[in-house]
């Protein structure tokens, strides 16, 4: 296929609509409203159903409901609208529904304002709602992945029957890139033979989604299965490091760079001007959030002397390369906020000052 | 201008086209080969203030897309030009609308290219294509993209319009190109700083 110059939101769109996506409920907000506007308008041409909804509690309590009859479904929004969809995530994440969830981040806490951010990170990594509950969190940095990491989503949530939440921000839903829209895959509803919507002729009892577990037994019994799960989902990334992780110039490191998401583009280009100033610099880019790459940062650790953790927050996600760092290196911090996307140049000082502390 | 490499923000009143011109350049190096970046500003200033966004156009693959320190501003009014004169590269170049920007010593170590934008659109009929005229007068200086590839996107991009409403952009990028061939837009002692070494 040809390229053509997108938007993130919009790629995000119609990859969605590439993966069979054919539900979609939302509620409008800056900088995430070309994804309902794009769909608004693709998904009536595909047979599809798009609804706004009169508000993103509503929105995700219909996802919840076209998840469990067993269609591709999704919902987006940007940061104070996630917020409000966490009883209903909980939910989903507790009846094991596969969806796609898209948070376009923008600047809290509260209504914040409508720049880019990362400050949503904990929200998406520890679970918003309550539970004891995870959401796989995948981290585009372009608007090629924007596209590539929607349909991979849509293959997650339904091989694990998990939610899956895309962490994007302001900045990669806003701008354009080029974008080679990725094959369309063929999904089976029937394939999901617990789905209220199953009608195989194997079927025999009443198919139940439902995340309410009355007896003490009952429950753990499910927390310790979805806690399996969990485990199942950390292997697979385990296994499959080049879907969790990208590394650049990690092997000869001896400061490591991490970030996500467009900060992790700023990085490589950091890591580009420190290597010709003659600092061995890398970068690890962690594509998906949770699970955390924590085995591949704790063996950088043993190569690398020094980590500095770059993000669009005061410090999130460093708490979890300090966790796989283990203390066996020191790990710095470099943040912005508000909107402040850092630049290049500020990072460098950062990193200045860190390889030549005098 | 580097070979390899154009960063450029573009700047003007919200209306004024600017974000489409973005995209006509982002575009055309898209379909010149080019590695390609548009990021707009979206922020609450568009609501009667500038609009602004970035683009880059580059031979390889671009890691970050922000532009901090542009080769280029093509500034459409004089907000914009308060706003990003001083973030040029050294060396680098200004393009402003001479129709709304009034001529000053803006900086000497940049190349400072003067295009009567709205007065070039009237001639053709419509204020409206100012911003293509800026178009016209980018490729021009561009290592990139020529007149040509231009060209050969606008009839892509506004497939679906009327017919002439593709003529008029195109005769807008024509007319702004010549006017920077014809070396129109040189004046005073800003000629010497063109000229050196840049």
């Amino acid at each position: 296929m040809a390229k053509v110059l997108m938007k993130g939101n919009e790629a995000l769109g119609e990859a969605a609509i590439l993966a069979g996506c054919r539900y979609y409920f939302g509620y409008p907000i800056t900088p995430q409203s070309e994804l309902p506007a794009y769909l608004a308008k693709r998904l009536p041409q595909v047979d599809g159903v798009f609804v706004q909804a009169e508000s993103e509690v509503s929105a995700i309590n219909m996802v919840y409901g076209a998840a469990s009859a067993g269609a591709r479904v999704m919902t987006s929004s940007s940061s104070p609208g996630i917020s409000l969809k966490q009883e209903g995530i909980s939910y989903i994440a507790g009846a094991e529904l596969p969806c796609l969830i898209v948070n376009v981040m923008r600047g809290g806490p509260g209504l914040g304002n409508i720049n880019p951010s990362q400050s949503d990170y904990w929200q998406a990594t520890r679970g918003g709602g309550h539970g004891d509950y995870r959401t796989l969190v995948m981290a585009p940095n372009s608007v090629q992945e924007m596209a590539d990491f929607t349909l991979a989503a849509f293959e997650y949530a339904d091989r694990f029957r998990n939610p899956v939440l895309m962490l994007s921000d302001g900045v990669l839903g806003q701008m354009m890139e080029p974008v080679v829209m990725p094959s369309p895959k063929d999904y089976d509803i029937d394939s999901k033979k617990w789905a209220l919507g199953y009608t195989g002729k194997d079927k025999t009892a009443r198919n139940l989604c439902t995340s309410i577990f009355m007896g003490q037994e009952e429950l753990e019994e499910h927390n310790w299965s979805l806690y399996q799960k969990y485990q199942v989902i950390t292997d697979f990334f385990k296994a499959n490091k080049e879907l969790a992780v990208e590394e650049y110039l990690c092997d000869d490191a001896e400061i490591i760079l991490v970030g996500y998401g467009i900060i992790s583009r700023i990085l490589k280009t950091v890591v580009e001007k420190c290597r010709k100033r003659g600092i061995k610099a890398g970068l690890v880019r962690p594509k998906v959030l949770w699970p955390f790459p924590s085995e591949i940062i704790s063996k950088l650790a043993d190569k690398a002397s020094k980590f500095l953790v770059v993000e669009m927050s005061y410090g999130q996600m460093v708490e979890d390369v300090k966790l796989a760092v283990e203390g066996k290196k020191p790990v710095y911090f470099f943040g912005r906020t508000g909107g402040a996307v850092p630049s290049d140049f500020e990072i460098l000082n950062e990193v200045d000052k860190i390889v030549r502390p005098d | 201008m580097s070979s390899t490499v154009e960063r450029i923000i573009l700047a003007g009143f919200g209306g004024q086209g600017i974000l489409f011109l973005g995209k006509v350049i982002a575009e055309t190096g898209m379909n010149s080969e080019k590695h390609v970046s548009w990021i707009p500003s979206y922020g609450p200033e568009m609501r009667g203030g500038t609009a602004n966004c970035s683009v880059i156009i580059s031979e390889n693959e671009i890691a970050s897309p922000m532009v901090t320190v542009p080769d280029v501003v093509i500034a459409m009014n004089t907000p914009s030009v308060t706003k990003f004169n001083q973030k040029i590269k050294a060396g680098g170049m200004l393009m402003y609308n001479s129709s709304l920007i009034e001529r000053q010593e803006f900086r000497d170590d940049i190349r400072l290219v003067e295009i009567p934008a709205n007065e070039i659109a009237e001639e053709l009929g419509d204020q409206k294509i100012a911003s293509l005229v800026m178009a016209g007068a980018y490729v021009k200086f561009s290592k990139l993209i020529t007149l040509d590839d231009v060209l050969r996107t606008l009839p892509i991009m506004l497939k679906g319009k009327k017919q002439d409403m593709l003529d008029l952009n195109i005769a807008a990028i024509k007319k702004g190109y010549a006017y920077v061939e014809e070396k129109k837009y040189m004046f005073g002692r800003y000629v010497h700083s063109v000229f050196k070494g840049i």
